[in-house]
């Protein structure tokens, strides 16, 4: 039956960046500030849960051997759907995010969520564990976005703190919203919440 | 002209793995020794470039004409995914030795990013190079091989320094994951050298 566990096991416990380290790509590609990092989570959130929920209805449809071929169709109709919404109605976050939008189908999370999870329980739980990954892994994003925009640019969310204290003009590390940048604050973060 | 300044800007200045991030899953699972590192290698280079010249082809003479762009990433992935077991099945036939060198990586590169994305890429070649004025069949195949050269190299060289990084003693967190990231920065760091030499 539905346990509310399923919801909160994604978050922390089993966080799919920190701890399962799956979905690198969008995770160092798009998080050069904290606006983009919650844009590709959310979208990434919203495929999952529809993904999580459609397998669960269908799998005992779906014939075995041909799994991996349909759960990817029904993912990629999610991603394209996802793809039409951004660009009608937030065209700025999607010139921002661009290639990376249509690579969700192959973000490693949604497919493993799919078969590990979707594809052996019921509807509700499966719901449970697509919303749970998914704030999971938009809490995970935005983070990494917002620590890289604070050190890289001194911006939060757009906002320079900076101002706060009466500095107007200071000098950040740019490299950190660079690509070596997204490799290093995201190795320290796996370094400072992993337990050992 | 146009042919050699792509490579060199695929494989340094814009390089796949560490500056567009696309295949990180590969780059970080299978680069624990060079030799298995060359196998991932070769099999990308194969599939990426198969892959980019059908991908382009439906694109032009059926998408395109059709109106049917909002189909691309269904199409092309599942082209790519029918791609590899086709390759596979064949390989397996033709020449048993090549399969077993590069039989276990080929499921992996549906789900690898980077074929998927330099299929997409090369789409739109203008958008990426200022000195390309059109995309054609050639230029996105030299494109698609020219990603799998930057793939290659970053894989090989990440590899390498795993290889070293095992024999080292580290702070118990760093262990692992996070050293290997840290390690990545660094190498992304070098190949920022290369910026503004196309």
């Amino acid at each position: 039956m539905a346990d509310i566990k399923n919801l909160t096991r994604g978050i922390i416990k089993e966080n799919p960046i920190f701890v399962l380290l799956l979905g690198m790509c969008p995770t160092l590609g798009v998080t050069t500030s904290g606006t983009n990092g919650l844009g590709m989570g959310l979208a990434t959130m919203f495929v999952l849960i529809l993904s999580n929920l459609f397998i669960s209805l269908l799998k005992n449809l779906i014939p075995d051997k041909v799994r991996i071929p349909a759960f990817i169709v029904i993912i990629a109709s999610f991603v394209t759907i996802v793809q039409l919404l951004m660009e009608a109605y937030v065209p700025s976050l999607y010139e921002q995010l661009g290639l990376y939008i249509p690579l969700i189908v192959v973000n490693c999370i949604i497919l493993g969520r799919a078969e590990a999870f979707a594809n052996k329980n019921g509807v509700i739980d499966s719901i449970f564990d697509g919303i749970g990954m998914g704030l999971g892994f938009t809490m995970s994003l935005t983070l990494l976005g917002l620590v890289r925009e604070l050190l890289g640019a001194g911006t939060i969310f757009n906002y320079n703190i900076f101002n706060l204290f009466g500095i107007s003009d200071p000098q950040m590390m740019l490299v950190f919203i660079l690509p070596p940048g997204a490799f290093l604050v995201l190795a320290y973060l796996i370094a400072i919440i992993r337990k050992n | 002209m146009t042919y050699i300044l792509i490579i060199i800007s695929a494989v340094f200045v814009n390089n796949i793995v560490l500056s567009q991030f696309l295949g990180i899953c590969p780059f970080l699972g299978v680069s624990k020794k060079v030799n298995t590192a060359l196998g991932m290698s070769a099999a990308v280079t194969f599939v990426m470039v198969l892959a980019t010249f059908v991908t382009y082809l439906l694109n032009e003479y059926l998408l395109e004409p059709m109106h049917l762009t909002f189909l691309q990433t269904i199409s092309f992935i599942l082209i790519i995914a029918t791609l590899v077991q086709m390759v596979e099945i064949v390989l397996k036939k033709v020449s048993h030795a090549l399969y077993e060198a590069l039989g276990v990586f080929l499921p992996l590169i549906t789900t690898n990013c980077c074929v998927l994305g330099v299929s997409m890429m090369a789409l739109d070649l203008p958008s990426k190079f200022s000195f390309v004025s059109e995309t054609s069949l050639g230029l996105a195949i030299v494109f698609a091989f020219a990603n799998s050269l930057a793939f290659g190299l970053a894989l090989t060289i990440f590899a390498g320094i795993r290889e070293q990084l095992q024999l080292t003693e580290l702070p118990k967190r760093l262990e692992g994951t996070p050293i290997s990231l840290i390690a990545a920065g660094l190498l992304a760091l070098a190949f920022m050298g290369f910026s503004g030499l196309v």
